[in-house]
C-alpha cells in the first residue's frame, strides 16, 4: 500500500470551490460558473496522473491511501478520515471528473440563460466532491458520508427550480427513498461493527470469512437495500423518473451516469461479504433482474424523453446489480458496464438537453419527429449512443451486455436460465423502447407547431456530447481487449482469482442470440411506430397503462405507505391532544374544580368561619376520643 | 475561589451591573448584556483550555460550608461531560442575546428585566452543571424555574400565561419527587456513618436494590420530565409555541440537557442497581420518543412545535444513547447534548426571525422564501440537515455513534432508532418545501433577509456545526475519560472491547 | 359539693360563647362571647388546678387574661375603627376580603 499527499486535494478543490460560490453570493455571478469548471477539470488531470502513477506501480502497491485526520475514536469505534484509491476506485475517480467536466463545459451553455447559474455549479461541484468521498473512503462510514452527501447534492439539483411545487416534491421524493436506503447502509455499518469491531473495509475483509453466515447475510441484505434506494433497484425505484425534473445536465451526470451507480460500487466493494453469503447474492440477483425487466417495461410506454432515458437507466442498472450478484467475477462485467453506460447514456442525455434546447424545452416526443435535419450532430451522437445501448458490435455495449448476459446464463442450474432468459428478454425490450425515441424524436414526420424553431445547440454543448459519443464507440473495446479491465480490477474484487465455470452457452451464441432479439425489438418498434399520433392514445393495453403509471410502485406506495402514515400521524396528533396531554389538563382541570367548590366556603362572613371552626375542633376531639378509646 | 466559582459569578454580577442601569436606554443593557456574556464565553474556554483532559474525574473543584447542620456544601467542580455543557451554555448566550435584539420589547415587564432574567439564569445554568454537592444541584434545579417562567410568561406570545403554568408545574412536580429521594439518599447515607451530599461519596454507599429503585424513580422521573421523554413531553410544545425564539433556545439547548445531563450524573453514578433494572423500561421510551416526536413533528403546523416534537425525537436518541451503557452510547449522547443545543438554537432562532417577519408561526403562511430571503432561507435549512444529522455535520457524527452503541447491547431498539433518520428527513423536507419552496406566497414578497446583527449571530453556529462534523475530535475527547468513569461507576463494560476483532 | 359541677359549668359557659359567636351578627355581643368562651376555660383551668393540686392551671388562666386583655384592646380597636368607616358593627358587613 503506497501512502499519497494529494488524493485529498481530489475532494478539498470542488468542496472549497462549492462554498466559496454559495457564500459569495451574486458577487461571483459573472466567474462562477468558469471556476467550478476549472476545478472539475483539475480534479480529472489529478485523478488522470494518480492513474499513471498507479500503472507505474505494481502488486499490492498500487493502491494509495492518505489518512487525512482522526475523525472519530470512541471506545473501539475507530474511524478515521482516510482516502484509498485503488484499481476500483480509480474507474469511479476517471468516470466521475471526466464525465463531470464533461457536463460542466455544457452546462455553461445549457444554463447560460439561468439567474442562478453559479447556485447550480456550485451544487455540481459539491456533487463531485460528495461522489469522490463516496468512492475514495476506505471504510463504510467515510462513504456514508459521501453517500449522503450525493443525495444532499442530487436533492439540491432536482429542486433547483424548486419555485415549482411538482419539482420541490420531485427533490423531497428522491432525497427520502434515499433515506429508506440509508437506512440499510446505516444498519449495514452497525452489524458491520458489532462483529467485526471496524467499520474499514479492510477490518472487514479480514473477518468476513470467519463470520456467521447469518450476520453476512444481514449485512448483504441492508448494502442490498442502501444499493436499492441509491440506484433506484425495486421496490425503491419510483424516485428516479421524478428526478428528472433536474436540468437535463444533472439527469445525465447525476441520474445516469454516477451517483446512481453508486450502488453497484457499494455491492462490488462489499464483494467480500457476497462472496461469502448465497443467500445476499440470490437477493441481489433478484432484484437486478426484477428491476432490469420494470425499468424496460416502464421504458416502452414514456412520451417524456427524460423519463424514458431514466427508465433506461434504471434498467441498466439492473444488469449491473444483477451482474455484482453473479459472484467474483461478475464484479469486472458490472463495473465494465457501468463505465459504458456512464459514456452512452450520458451521452444520450446530453442528447435529450439538445433537444429540449432547441425545441423550447419541450420533452413530449409526440411533438418531436424529423428532428435529425435540423440537429445533425446530435442526430449523430445520440445514434451512436443508441447503437451502443443495443450491444450492436463492436459498440461499447456490446462488450459489456453480452458478457453480462454470459455470465448470467453461466451462473449455472435453473437460476442460470431463469438470469440468462431475463437478461436477453430485458435486451430486446430495451431494443424496441431505444429504437421508439428513435424514431419518435429524429425520424418520421415533424410534428412540432410552428412557434418551435429546431436548431443544432452551440459548440459548448455539442462538444461534449461528441467525446462521450466516441466514448460510447470505443470504450468497450479499449477496455476490454486482453481484458484490460477484468484484469485491472482482479487484485481487489476477485481476490481468489476465481474463472468461470461451466458454459452453458459459447460467447458466440450468447451474442448471436442478443442480437436476434435485439433485432426483433427493432423491427416491431419501427413496424409499430409509422405513424405517431400527436397526443397519445388512450385506448391502449392494461400492460400499457401499467407501464404508463410505473408498473404502479407509486400508487402502491401511496396506498401502503403514504396514506397510512399521514393517518398515523394525525392520529398521533389527535392522541398526544386527547389522551397524553388530556391527561394533564384532566388533572389541571380537577384541581381547578375542586378549588372552584371549596372556593364557597370562604363566603367572607365571620360567622361561618367560626362556625367552621368550631366543627374542626369538634372532630379533632371526637378523633382523639376515638384513639384513646 | 476557582475559576469555576468566578465563572458562576461573573453573569451574576452583570446582571446587578444592569440592573442598575437607566431603564430608559434599552441599547446600552443590551451592550452591556452582550459584553458581560461575552466575557463569560471567554473566561469558560480559558478554563476549558487549562481543563486537562487526560484525567479523570473532576477538576476545578471548590468546597465551601454551607449549612453545615445537614453536612450542605456549595461544593463545585467539572468532568468533560459537564464542561462541554458548560461551553455549551457560556456560547449559546451571547448569541441568543444578539439574535433575539427586539425579543425583550412588548413583553409585560421592562427591556431591563429581560436582561437581568437571562443573566442570572445563566448563572444557574453554569452552577447546575457544576454542581457536585446533590442538594446544591437541587436548589439551582429548582431555581432554574424561576426565571424561564417570567420569561414565558412576560414576554412570550400566545397563550404566555397558561403555557408558563403548565411548565412550572410540570417540572416542580418532578422536583418533588426529586426531593424525596435527595432526602432519602441522605438519611442512607447518614445511617452509614456521616451524613453527605456530596456525588463521590454517594456513590461509594451500598444501597440494597429495592430503596435503589425508588431513589432512582425519583430522580428520574424528574430528569425524564425536563428532559422531555415521552409521555412527559407535553409541556414543552406549548412553552415553546409561547416562548420567544432566544427563551427556546436556552430552554431546550441548555435547560433540558440538566436531564439528560442528571441521568448520567446522578441516576447512573448513584443507583447502579436500578439503572439495570429500568433500562428495558427507559430504552423501550426511548424508542418511542425517537419515534412519536418524528411523527408529532410532521403533523405540525405550527413552525415552532414542529421544532419542540423533533427535538422529543432527539431526547429520545439521547437517552437510548445513555441507558445503552456502552461507551459510544454515551459519548455520543454527550455530543448529541451539545450538537442539538446548536442546531436547535438554529432552527429556533431562523424560525423566530421567519416568525418575526411573517408575523404568524403557522407553516402554511409561509413559501416561497428561498426566492426572497435566500440567507434567511440557506440558514434555516442548514438548521434543518443538522436536524436531519447529514453527515459531515456534527449531528451526525452523535448520531451514529449513539446508534453504533447501543446496536452493540440492544439491536432491535437500534434498529427502530434507525428508522427514524427517514421521518426525520420527512419533518424536515415537509417544512423546507412548505416555507422556502414553490411559489411566494402573498405577504411574502416583501420580507426582509437577514441584517448584519442576525447573521453575526448566525454565523458561528453553522460554523460551529460544520467543524464539529469533521473534527468532533477534541469534543469527543474532552468526553471520553468522563464516560469511561461513569462506566466504571455504574460497573458496565462495552460488548465490543476491542478494535478490529 | 362535687367539684366536676364547675366543669359542667364552664362547658355550658363555653357552649354559649361558642354559639353566640357563630349566630349573632353584632361585633360586640360576637366580641363578648369570645370573651365568655375565654372564661369559661378559665373556669376550667381553675378548676383543673384545684383538682390536681397544683397551680399550673392558675397559672394557665392568668396566660389568658393577659391574652383576653390584649385580645380586647386590638379587637375593640378595629370594632370602632369599622364602626367609624361604615356606619355598622354587623360582622356580616364587613365581608371585605371576599370582594
Amino acid at each position: 500500500m503506497t501512502t499519497s499527499t494529494h488524493l485529498v486535494y481530489l475532494i478539498a478543490l470542488p468542496l472549497l470551490s462549492a462554498a466559496l460560490l454559495l457564500v459569495l453570493g451574486r458577487i461571483a455571478d459573472k466567474w462562477g460558473h468558469l471556476l467550478a469548471t476549472l476545478v472539475s477539470a483539475t480534479t480529472f488531470v489529478i485523478g488522470a496522473l494518480e492513474f499513471f502513477a498507479m500503472q507505474s506501480r505494481t502488486g499490492a502497491s498500487r493502491a494509495a491511501t492518505q489518512k487525512i485526520f482522526e475523525w472519530i475514536s470512541v471506545g473501539a469505534f475507530k474511524v478515521d478520515a482516510t482516502l484509498l484509491l485503488d484499481q476500483l476506485s480509480i474507474c469511479f475517480v476517471l468516470l466521475i471528473t471526466g464525465v463531470g467536466t464533461l457536463i460542466h463545459i455544457y452546462s455553461i451553455a445549457y444554463m447560460s440563460h439561468d439567474h442562478d447559474r453559479r447556485r447550480f455549479f456550485a451544487y455540481l461541484n459539491l456533487f463531485i466532491a460528495a461522489m469522490l468521498l463516496l468512492v475514495l473512503g476506505n471504510s463504510y462510514l467515510n462513504l456514508y458520508v459521501g453517500w449522503e452527501g450525493v443525495g444532499l447534492a442530487s436533492y439540491l439539483l432536482i429542486g433547483f427550480w424548486n419555485q415549482k411545487p411538482v419539482y420541490a416534491t420531485a427533490a423531497k421524493k428522491a432525497f427520502v427513498a434515499n433515506r429508506v436506503g440509508d437506512v440499510g447502509l446505516s444498519l449495514a455499518i452497525m452489524i458491520a461493527f458489532a462483529q467485526f469491531g471496524t467499520v474499514s473495509f479492510d477490518g472487514v475483509k479480514a473477518g468476513a470469512p470467519h463470520a456467521s453466515p447469518a450476520a453476512l447475510t444481514a449485512i448483504g441484505a441492508m448494502l442490498l437495500l442502501a444499493a436499492a434506494g441509491k440506484s433506484a433497484q425495486f421496490p425503491l425505484q419510483s424516485w428516479l423518473g421524478d428526478a428528472m425534473a433536474g436540468p437535463t445536465p444533472v439527469s445525465a451526470l447525476i441520474h445516469a451516469a454516477t451517483m446512481v451507480t453508486a450502488g453497484v460500487y457499494l455491492i462490488t466493494r462489499s464483494n467480500f461479504i457476497f462472496d461469502a453469503s448465497p443467500n445476499a447474492r440470490l437477493m441481489v440477483v433478484t432484484v437486478g433482474a426484477i428491476t432490469l425487466l420494470f425499468g424496460a417495461i416502464i421504458g416502452t410506454a414514456k412520451d417524456d424523453i427524460k423519463k424514458a432515458l431514466a427508465a433506461s437507466t434504471m434498467s441498466q442498472i439492473g444488469y449491473m446489480i444483477l451482474a455484482t450478484g453473479l459472484g467474483p467475477i461478475g464484479y469486472a462485467f458490472a463495473i465494465l458496464h457501468l463505465l459504458t453506460h456512464g459514456f452512452f447514456k450520458a451521452g444520450m442525455f446530453l442528447g435529450a438537453g439538445s433537444v429540449m434546447h432547441g425545441m423550447n424545452d419541450e420533452v413530449n416526443m409526440r411533438r418531436y419527429g424529423a428532428l435529425a435535419k435540423a440537429m445533425p450532430i446530435t442526430a449523430v451522437t445520440f445514434g451512436l449512443g443508441y447503437l451502443a445501448i443495443l450491444g450492436v458490435p463492436p459498440f461499447a455495449g456490446f462488450y459489456s451486455k453480452d458478457k453480462i448476459i454470459e455470465t448470467a446464463f453461466n451462473s449455472g442450474g435453473t437460476k442460470g436460465i431463469l438470469l440468462g432468459g431475463a437478461t436477453l428478454l430485458g435486451a430486446a425490450i430495451t431494443a424496441f423502447y431505444m429504437t421508439r425515441v428513435i424514431v419518435l424524436t429524429f425520424t418520421g414526420s415533424k410534428r412540432w407547431d410552428d412557434k418551435a424553431h429546431p436548431h443544432e445547440s452551440p459548440i459548448l454543448m455539442w462538444a461534449p456530447m461528441v467525446v462521450l459519443a466516441v466514448g460510447s464507440v470505443a470504450s468497450g473495446f479499449l477496455l476490454s481487449s486482453g481484458s484490460a479491465l477484468v484484469n485491472w480490477l482482479q487484485p481487489v474484487v476477485n481476490s481468489q482469482n476465481v474463472v468461470a465455470g461451466e458454459e452453458l452457452m459459447k460467447p458466440i451464441v450468447v451474442s448471436g442470440l442478443a442480437l436476434g432479439v435485439v433485432l426483433l425489438g427493432v423491427l416491431l418498434a419501427i413496424f409499430k411506430y409509422r405513424t405517431v399520433p400527436t397526443s397519445a392514445p388512450t385506448q391502449v393495453s392494461v400492460f400499457t397503462k401499467a407501464a404508463r403509471k410505473d408498473l404502479y410502485q407509486d400508487s402502491f406506495n401511496e396506498a401502503v405507505l403514504m396514506r397510512p402514515g399521514q393517518k398515523l400521524t394525525a392520529g398521533l396528533v389527535l392522541t398526544d391532544y386527547k389522551v397524553i396531554d388530556g391527561i394533564v389538563r384532566t388533572v389541571g382541570w380537577t384541581l381547578g374544580a375542586i378549588s372552584t367548590a371549596m372556593r364557597k366556603i370562604q363566603n367572607g362572613f365571620v360567622r361561618s368561619y367560626s362556625l367552621l371552626m368550631l366543627l374542626g375542633v369538634l372532630v379533632l376531639v371526637f378523633t382523639i376520643w376515638l384513639v384513646t378509646l | 475561589m476557582s475559576i469555576l466559582t468566578t465563572l458562576e459569578l461573573l453573569p451574576l454580577i452583570g446582571a446587578f451591573i444592569v440592573g442598575f442601569l437607566p431603564n430608559s436606554n434599552a441599547k446600552l443593557i443590551k451592550q452591556v448584556s452582550i459584553a458581560i456574556s461575552l466575557l463569560v464565553a471567554a473566561v469558560s474556554i480559558l478554563m476549558a483550555v487549562r481543563f486537562n483532559s487526560g484525567t479523570p474525574g473532576f477538576q476545578f473543584i471548590e468546597s465551601r460550608s454551607w449549612i453545615p447542620s445537614f453536612n450542605i456544601n456549595y461544593a463545585v467542580g467539572v468532568d468533560g461531560i459537564a464542561l462541554v455543557l458548560i461551553l455549551l451554555t457560556t456560547i449559546l448566550v451571547p448569541i441568543v442575546f444578539l439574535a433575539g435584539w427586539n425579543e425583550s420589547e412588548g413583553g409585560r415587564w421592562s427591556v431591563k428585566t429581560f436582561y437581568v432574567l437571562l443573566l442570572v439564569l445563566e448563572t444557574m445554568m453554569i452552577g447546575v452543571f457544576a454542581a457536585t454537592d446533590v442538594f446544591l444541584f437541587y436548589v439551582i434545579f429548582e431555581a432554574m424555574l424561576i426565571p424561564v417562567y417570567f420569561l414565558i410568561g412576560g414576554y412570550g406570545v400566545g397563550e404566555r400565561a397558561a403555557a408558563a403554568i403548565k411548565f412550572l408545574l410540570y417540572s416542580l412536580f418532578g422536583g418533588l419527587l426529586m426531593l424525596a429521594a435527595v432526602i432519602g439518599i441522605y438519611i442512607i447515607s447518614t445511617n452509614q456513618g456521616g451524613g453527605t451530599f456530596d456525588v463521590t461519596e454517594l456513590s461509594k454507599l451500598t444501597i440494597d436494590h429495592p430503596t435503589q429503585n425508588w431513589l432512582f424513580l425519583g430522580f428520574f422521573i424528574a430528569f425524564a420530565i425536563k428532559a422531555p421523554l415521552w409521555p412527559f413531553h407535553t409541556w414543552l410544545p406549548s412553552a415553546a409555541k409561547s416562548a420567544t425564539a432566544g427563551t427556546s433556545t436556552l430552554l431546550l439547548g441548555v435547560l433540558d440537557k440538566v436531564g439528560t445531563y442528571g441521568m448520567i450524573r446522578f441516576c447512573m453514578t448513584l443507583f447502579p442497581d436500578a439503572t439495570k433494572t429500568f433500562t428495558p423500561v427507559i430504552i423501550t421510551l426511548s424508542v418511542i420518543s425517537i419515534l412519536y416526536g418524528a411523527f408529532l413533528a410532521i403533523g405540525q403546523k405550527d413552525i415552532n412545535s414542529l421544532i419542540a416534537f423533533t427535538s422529543i425525537s432527539h431526547f429520545g436518541f439521547i437517552t437510548l444513547g445513555i441507558f445503552a451503557m456502552t461507551s459510544q452510547g454515551l459519548t455520543g449522547a454527550t455530543f448529541y447534548m451539545v450538537n442539538h443545543g446548536f442546531s436547535t438554537a438554529a432552527l429556533f432562532l431562523t424560525a423566530g426571525w421567519m416568525v418575526h417577519r411573517r408575523k404568524s408561526a403557522q407553516i402554511s403562511d409561509f413559501g416561497g422564501l428561498q426566492r426572497v430571503t435566500p440567507v434567511l432561507a440557506w440558514s434555516f435549512f442548514i438548521a434543518g440537515m443538522s436536524a436531519l444529522a447529514l453527515p459531515g455535520l456534527s449531528s451526525f457524527v452523535s448520531e451514529f455513534l449513539v446508534l453504533v452503541g447501543s446496536f452493540t447491547k440492544y439491536p432491535v431498539a437500534a434498529i427502530f432508532g434507525t428508522l427514524g433518520i427517514v421521518l426525520a428527513a420527512l419533518y424536515v423536507l415537509i417544512v423546507v418545501q412548505r416555507s422556502l419552496h414553490g411559489e411566494v406566497k402573498p405577504g411574502n414578497e416583501s420580507l426582509t433577509d437577514l441584517n448584519l446583527r442576525e447573521k453575526i449571530a448566525i454565523a458561528p453556529v453553522i460554523v460551529v456545526l460544520v467543524v464539529a462534523g469533521f473534527f468532533p475530535k477534541p469534543i469527543i475527547n474532552l468526553i471520553n475519560p468522563a464516560t469511561a468513569t461513569v462506566m466504571a461507576h455504574a460497573g458496565v463494560s462495552d460488548p465490543i472491547a476491542k478494535a478490529g476483532k | 359539693m362535687d367539684i366536676s359541677n364547675y366543669l359542667y359549668l364552664s362547658a355550658i359557659l363555653f357552649t354559649i360563647g361558642a354559639v353566640g359567636v357563630t349566630v349573632r351578627r353584632n361585633a360586640i355581643v360576637v366580641f363578648m362571647c369570645v370573651e365568655l368562651m375565654l372564661n369559661a376555660t378559665n373556669l376550667a383551668f381553675v378548676t383543673f388546678s384545684r383538682i390536681h393540686g397544683n397551680l399550673a392551671g392558675q397559672v394557665a388562666s392568668f396566660f389568658t387574661m393577659v391574652v383576653a386583655a390584649c385580645e380586647v384592646v386590638v379587637g375593640l380597636a378595629i370594632i370602632v375603627t369599622i364602626f367609624r368607616s361604615r356606619r355598622s358593627a354587623s360582622v356580616d358587613d364587613a365581608s371585605l376580603l371576599k370582594r
